[in-house]
């Protein structure tokens, strides 16, 4: 019916960027190479965070707002990678892994937290804030949940222009209390719009725990609610996550409307990079510390046979080298002329 | 044939544009079977179906944000607010997503929020509302506020053309009472440029929505006293058409401004404010602004009346002016 706007569908990374071969015969089979993939975002992300949060912060390097998804990657990147390339990924602030998986490198996203003009924003929003229509991933909306709305309607519009993409929606648990959650799920359900709705329940909204955010025992019990299927699985485990994903987008795909997947699983960091966490219980740390999900990956891939410990330290080397020379980059990427300020409030003629 | 009333003309503007381009599709309350709580859309949901006029849950913040998650897939999305005073609910997505999206992220939010707004119909608090100055205080947005069935069948067309998100007030006290001929063809009028209303020499009252209307009226009585008065009807608030307001106030040295929202952080103020910086050798007099109170829309009729602006008031104000 109507025209899809054109869009350039961005090249998915088959496997990373500069990732290297595996050893391992058994790394050819399906299994053991979305393994592999999977390795690589993970451990992209982890370090590309690390670094953010841990370094360039305290370097005084990064200024505002750092908020990593430590200890619960294995949710947006399981997802993401179920994500056909003309999906389109509307991200919270702990998916980074999701521009990794649409081809927006390192590079940009350490100039992103720079402010500088290599930033995918060129320094118009800062940290997480970031999106590339052209590669159908939406800027994070900074009031939690507000994505949802949003994310219905893009979902209304891929169903009415007849096209076979759905929408994948990521928020976390706090945000599930936000209206907009609830008007957005229920619009989408009423409309049977083609969308993925996945939470990542780490079980802490800044410094306030579950309990106090919500009087139902799991998020999956607000699909109910909306008439929509729901889930629980161990955010922990990327390929649970990924099967997960596989069904709910069959579903939204299929015709039958919006799917929610809670994901459980444990912040490993405060709740941003001012916030040491204190307020955590210390138990808590070393219990999830053991659930990694990359640990739980590597754990998966050597005993299956999927790699050796050789392969999985030169794929770490490999992406400690892209992430020195990203920053390298970003650090010499300019920060955007003070003329920039007035631009592009509207259109330009 | 006969004249078209406001409301019409807003039909028709939008009926033109669903039938020029698939794309724009139509979301709200009540816009569907029932053709809007004030009958704009009616007739639609039987031409373009139930795929171009969606009827929605009560969620204003699900329809703004569903039409500016449709604009990013290409489509021109025009959600009906029932009344502008609900616009509150979906104020998050208007002023916070949409009208950052495109500075942001490069990502412009083409949509058209329409909004029937206004007094003198014995609304009340909650039906009554003027709430244009929260949204000409938020960059990135436009603000549209017709005041005849001409300039609101051509802007909502320009607007629903418009590559940023536009806010569309429609003055429910207009909708049925002002009527004209409107052009056999197909027009759109420009965004951000006002209109002089009435031409005049010694006066200038600068306003917009229904009060252009008693602009007019009290324009009218001051002529019959000997004090030539222009009425500028800005038609846009945001962005401000500084230049026509300039250009009448060099003219005719004595300024009112005049609207229907309450008086403290209206638009009134930036516009006093704008004429003293830019014009303030040309004025023969303070810069004179009439405006609602600072209460709430009472409901009783002779609350509303003492609430809403008149011509008898501004009558009152513009002798003194014209005196001073
Ligand atoms: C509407 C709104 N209120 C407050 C905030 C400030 N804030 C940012 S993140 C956050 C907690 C979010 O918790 P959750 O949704 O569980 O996500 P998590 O950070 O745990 O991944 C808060 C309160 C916000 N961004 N938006
Ligand atoms: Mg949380």
């Amino acid at each position: 019916m109507a025209a899809v706007k054109s869009v350039t569908l961005p090249e998915l990374n088959p496997s990373g960027f500069g990732a290297p071969e595996f050893s391992t015969p058994e790394s050819q089979d399906s299994e053991a190479a979305l393994a592999r993939r999977f390795y690589y975002f993970l451990s992209l992300q982890r370090e590309v965070e690390d670094r953010i949060e841990r370094k360039l912060y305290r370097q005084g390097k990064i200024l505002g707002g750092v908020y990593v998804g430590r200890g619960q990657e294995a949710i947006g990147i399981g997802a993401g990678l179920v994500a056909r390339p003309d999906d389109v990924l509307f991200p919270c602030h702990r998916d980074l892994g999701l521009y990794f998986i649409r081809g927006i490198g390192p590079r940009e996203v350490f100039a992103q937290y720079m402010g500088r003009v290599g930033g995918l924003t060129g320094g118009k929003d800062g940290n997480m804030h970031m999106g590339d229509l052209n590669r159908r991933i939406v800027a994070i909306i900074s009031a939690m949940a507000a994505s949802v709305p949003v994310a219905a309607g893009a979902a209304m519009a891929l169903k009415y222009q007849g096209s076979s993409s759905i929408a994948f929606n990521f928020f976390g648990d706090g945000a599930t209390s936000r209206g907009d959650w609830h008007e957005g799920i229920n619009l989408a359900a009423v409309q049977k719009a083609p969308l993925v709705l996945i939470c990542n329940n780490n079980q802490y909204a800044y410094s306030t725990p579950l309990e106090k955010q919500m009087a139902c025992r799991h998020v999956a019990d607000r699909g109910v609610a909306y008439g929509i299927p729901a889930e629980i699985v161990d955010g922990n485990d990327v390929f649970a996550v990924y099967q997960a994903a596989q069904r709910a987008a069959e579903h939204a795909r299929a015709g039958k409307g919006p799917y929610l997947i809670e994901c459980k699983t444990f912040r490993m960091t405060g709740h941003s990079a001012h916030d040491g966490g204190d307020y955590v219980p210390k138990h808590l740390w070393g219990e999830w510390a053991a659930k990694d999900p990359i640990l739980k990956l590597a754990g998966k891939m050597l005993d299956r046979g999927w790699a050796t410990e050789g392969d999985l330290e030169r794929m770490q080397a490999a992406i400690k080298r892209e992430t020195d020379e990203a920053v390298d980059w970003a650090e010499r990427s300019p920060y955007p002329d003070a003329s920039e300020l007035t631009r592009n409030v509207y259109e330009e003629a | 044939m006969p004249a078209t009333t406001y409301l019409e003309a807003i039909r028709q503007g939008i009926w033109e544009e669903m039938e020029r381009d698939p794309n724009v599709f139509l979301l709200g309350e009540d816009i569907g079977i029932y053709g809007g709580a004030f009958k704009v859309t009616q007739g639609m949901l039987e031409r373009f179906g139930d795929k171009r006029v969606v009827d929605t849950p009560i969620a204003e913040s699900a329809i703004v944000g569903a039409a500016i998650g449709a604009s990013f897939m290409g489509l021109r999305p025009v959600a009906e607010m029932q009344f502008a005073d609900f616009i509150t609910c979906g104020f998050d997505q208007i002023v916070n997503f949409a009208a950052k999206s495109r500075y942001r992220w490069n990502a412009p939010a083409p949509i058209v929020v329409r909004a029937p707004s206004g007094g003198g119909i014995h609304g009340g608090p909650y039906h009554s509302q003027n709430p244009e100055a929260w949204f000409v205080h938020t960059p990135g947005l436009k603000v549209i506020t017709p005041a005849t069935a001409y300039d609101a069948k051509g802007l909502i067309k320009a607007a629903i053309r418009d590559n940023d998100p536009v806010i569309f007030f429609e003055h429910k006290a207009l909708y049925r009472r002002v009527k004209e001929d409107l052009p056999e063809g197909e027009y759109t009028v420009p965004i951000g440029k006002a209109r002089v209303h009435r031409e005049g020499r010694d006066m200038s009252i600068i306003t917009y929505g229904a009060m252009v209307h008693v602009a007019a009226e009290a324009a009218a009585q001051m002529e019959k006293e000997g004090v030539s008065t222009e009425v500028i009807d800005l038609r846009t608030l945001l962005p401000l058409d500084e230049e026509t307001i300039l250009a009448s106030v060099r003219k005719t040295s004595k300024v009112i401004v005049l609207h229907e929202a309450t008086i403290t952080g209206g638009i009134g103020g930036e516009i006093a404010a704008r004429i003293t910086e830019k014009a303030f050798e040309w004025l023969d007099g303070p810069v004179v602004r009439i405006a609602a109170p600072d209460t709430p829309v009472p409901y009783s009729p002779p609350l509303e009346e003492a609430f809403l602006p008149n011509t008898a008031t501004v009558v009152e104000r513009a002798r003194r002016l014209a005196a001073y």
